[in-house]
């Protein structure tokens, strides 16, 4: 505020090096650059040092760049990445949830106790439409939980930070009272698909390359949208090798990603089970321990390079997770509702003389949160195939961990879904990286916490340079 | 001015804690006129107009537009009756840009229902075209502004939306002269469309040069109103220091009582 700017004649432009005019031409975000260039430092050196240790066959030797690692990595992000995308609207506009944790471990034991102890007696084990109820019982669970804690901040005027610090406690204890400390299993076999149980909880390689291909078409016709809508009005556009540029890039990006999870074979042991159940009869072939497809040697089923396989492909919750991502981002940028979150973050006042009811608005994020933490718990139950009062633990600080290494301020006014997701995926490389390494937990904690304070540091010099 | 006025505030009162901050006051406003509202720090003016513009909820009195009776309990209600507000705060969001300040709670759609931003962004640049004609900066968020430019934004919003009633809040509190100027040149322009203005400043020469009438106020209440051609400006100072209604002036009941 207090430098006193003259850039209405844009006297920049004349000095402008190849650089900058390159990310002045794409409108690409650098803060989003960096965290993805980080994101691939950690991957790398993970890869290098995993090989120091151990040699596998991952990009440089070691075993976290694997299609098997990064497959796993991306189903262990999503419940986190689904809860972050809503966290950083709350934050955004200056509220927060310490609740999400134990919110979690109600719904996902509600749910729970709701699928084995009434719906499959009452219906059959099994029942088609078990997994259905149990979802939308989550959902409705989830948005409920989420209102009680906006209406208590919004309209009782308790700080955001007491309710659901308070509902931290509180939830964990519903939770706990539910089950008394028990374990509910397993789930509905619908219903543990969500969470990527199993092989057939992924899409498989014809699926996903369609749906890349989807991506890629969606992209384009985006990106030409843009084009049109701002050539209808005359507006400056971005020059057409910028366009083609990020129309490469994200084409590419996308289709990698859909090649590294179309290569992750499914288990030996899984294909002959899968075989024997589906009357697949196994070619003989072979033997080649290296090999992701299986085929008989005489009598005995073994590994190798030719015979029957089956590819993963995207996992059910990755997919949630993006389709979530997708539609928070669009919420966030396309909609009203998501302007007047940002506004109200920017200035509350404003906000509130513009006419909006911030008040009712702060509810309905609150609800939002809570139906995603709802998403989040039914993806968590079903990955474990039970329900105890111990999942979601510290889920809370992951996630607003998450968020601020996505870049959202504190401060409220600023944060992006994708960042926040990006942040997800950070913390749980990180994770995922130390305990592939034999990394007692102790020590991941502590370099967890360090990366987080790091992270926010580097943000805000970042930020106080581009000022 | 026999026309019915276009505003008439009758007998607004509100307390805050005990503390009476606008206290039994009337005020009206008639088409394609300025009222200037003068007075201390603290003595009540922009409470009152708070009130017009739905900010705050009166305790009693009432509020008639053209005549009517209106219930005006939020800034929505307000821009309803086509009240439209600058506030001494601007009240922008800082982080988003200046056509989502414009069109803040009044977004334009597409026919999906989703923001419009480049309707949005061509009809920003239109009226602030009008304004600020040298104004370039669409993308920025407005923290990154100039004072002069936050302050466009403000007007930009105000009068877009086709305001009958402008309120205008210390419009001229963060600008230079050449700025200051502009915007006295546009008071009158919009006055002349039959816009009526209500102008609070606390600078007696800006109001003498804008204003039709005046009304000061003191503590909560009025003190009095006049036509500025019956009032001097030295005049003007005595209301608003002593509380004292010269002969030109209608008293209000702030008035002080005057020693015959």
């Amino acid at each position: 505020m207090s430098s006193v700017s003259s850039s209405d004649d844009a006297p920049a432009l004349v000095e402008e090096g190849p650089v900058a005019r390159f990310f002045r031409a794409t409108e690409l975000d650098t803060r989003t650059l960096g965290m993805v260039a980080a994101l691939l430092v950690i991957w790398v050196g993970f890869d290098v040092y995993s090989g120091m240790l151990r040699p596998n066959e991952g990009l440089f030797g070691g075993s976290f760049l694997t299609p098997r690692n990064l497959w796993t990595l991306s189903v262990q992000t999503s419940s986190i990445a689904v809860m972050s995308t809503g966290m950083v609207l709350l934050i955004v506009m200056r509220q927060l949830d310490l609740s999400v944790g134990s919110m979690l471990s109600t719904i996902a034991v509600a749910t729970g106790v709701l699928q084995v102890f009434e719906l499959g007696p009452w219906l059959g084990v099994g029942h088609p439409a078990i997994w259905i109820i149990a979802v939308l019982f989550a959902l409705v669970l989830g948005a409920l939980i989420g209102a009680f804690n906006g209406v208590l901040t919004a309209y009782a005027g308790i700080p955001a930070f007491i309710v659901t610090l308070g509902g931290l406690i509180a939830y964990s204890g519903v939770a706990w009272a539910l089950i008394r400390g028990e374990t509910v299993a397993p789930m509905d076999k619908t219903f543990k698909l969500i969470g990527g149980n199993g092989p057939l909880a992924s899409i498989g390689p014809f699926w996903s390359w369609t749906l890349a291909a989807a991506a890629c078409a969606l992209l384009v016709l985006g990106l030409l949208n843009g084009r049109r809508q701002r050539g209808r009005v005359n507006f400056p556009q971005r020059p057409i090798w910028a366009e083609a540029f990020l129309a490469v890039c994200g084409s590419a990006a996308i289709l990698g990603v859909t090649a590294i999870v179309n290569s992750y074979a499914w288990a030996p042991k899984i294909i002959e089970n899968y075989a024997k159940e589906n009357n697949i009869p196994i070619p003989p072939g072979v033997e080649d321990r290296t090999g992701d497809a299986i085929c008989m040697a005489g009598d005995a089923v073994v590994r190798c390079n030719e015979g029957l396989v089956f590819y993963t492909g995207y996992a059910i919750p990755v997919l949630i997770a993006l389709a979530v991502g997708f539609a928070m981002t669009f919420l966030a940028s396309r909609t009203s509702f998501g302007r007047y979150v940002y506004a109200a973050g920017g200035n509350p006042e404003a906000a509130e003389l513009s006419g909006i009811n911030t008040r009712w608005l702060t509810v309905k994020v609150f609800m939002l949160m809570g139906v995603l933490v709802a998403i989040s718990a039914i993806i968590t139950s079903a990955r474990l195939d039970a329900a105890t009062n111990s999942l979601g633990q510290l889920n809370e600080l992951y996630v607003i961990a998450a968020v601020v290494i996505g870049g959202t301020s504190l401060a409220g006014g600023v944060g992006t879904i994708y960042g926040a997701m990006l942040g997800a995926l950070l913390m749980q490389s990180l994770q995922s990286g130390m305990t592939l390494l034999n990394f007692e937990s102790a020590y991941k904690d502590m370099v967890v916490g360090a990366v987080l304070v790091t992270a926010v540091f580097v943000d805000q010099i970042y930020r106080r340079r581009l000022k | 001015m026999t026309a019915k006025p276009l505003v008439e505030m009758r007998n607004i009162s509100i307390a805050f804690g005990g503390i009476r901050a606008v206290d039994h006051a009337s005020l009206d406003l008639f088409p394609g006129e300025v009222v200037g509202l003068l007075g201390h720090n603290g003595a009540g003016k922009s409470t009152l107009i708070k009130i017009l513009s739905g900010a705050y909820r009166r305790d009693s009195g009432d509020i008639y537009i053209t005549g009517e009776k209106a219930e005006i309990n939020n800034p929505r209600d307000a821009k309803k009756y086509g009240i439209e507000t600058i506030y001494q705060t601007l009240a922008l969001a800082d982080n988003v840009d200046a056509a989502a300040n414009l069109f803040l709670g009044r977004e334009l759609k597409t026919r999906w229902g989703t923001l419009d931003d480049v309707s949005m962004e061509a009809e920003a640049r239109k009226v602030m075209g009008r304004l600020n004609p040298r104004f370039r900066r669409f993308k920025e968020p407005v923290i990154k502004l100039s004072g002069g430019q936050r302050q466009s934004v403000a007007i930009a919003r105000a009068i877009y939306f086709n305001a009958r009633i402008l309120i205008m809040d210390e419009p001229t509190a963060a600008l230079g002269p050449q700025e200051t100027a502009q915007v006295g040149e546009l008071v009158k322009q919009l006055k002349a469309e039959g816009i009526g203005i209500f102008l609070i400043s606390h600078d007696i020469h800006d109001v003498f040069d804008l204003a039709d009438r005046v009304c000061v106020m003191k503590n909560g209440q009025v003190v009095g109103t006049a036509r500025t051609s019956d009032v001097t400006q030295d005049e003007v100072l005595g209301m608003i220091i002593l509380g004292k209604c010269p002969p030109g002036a209608v008293p209000g009941p702030g008035a002080m009582p005057m020693a015959a």
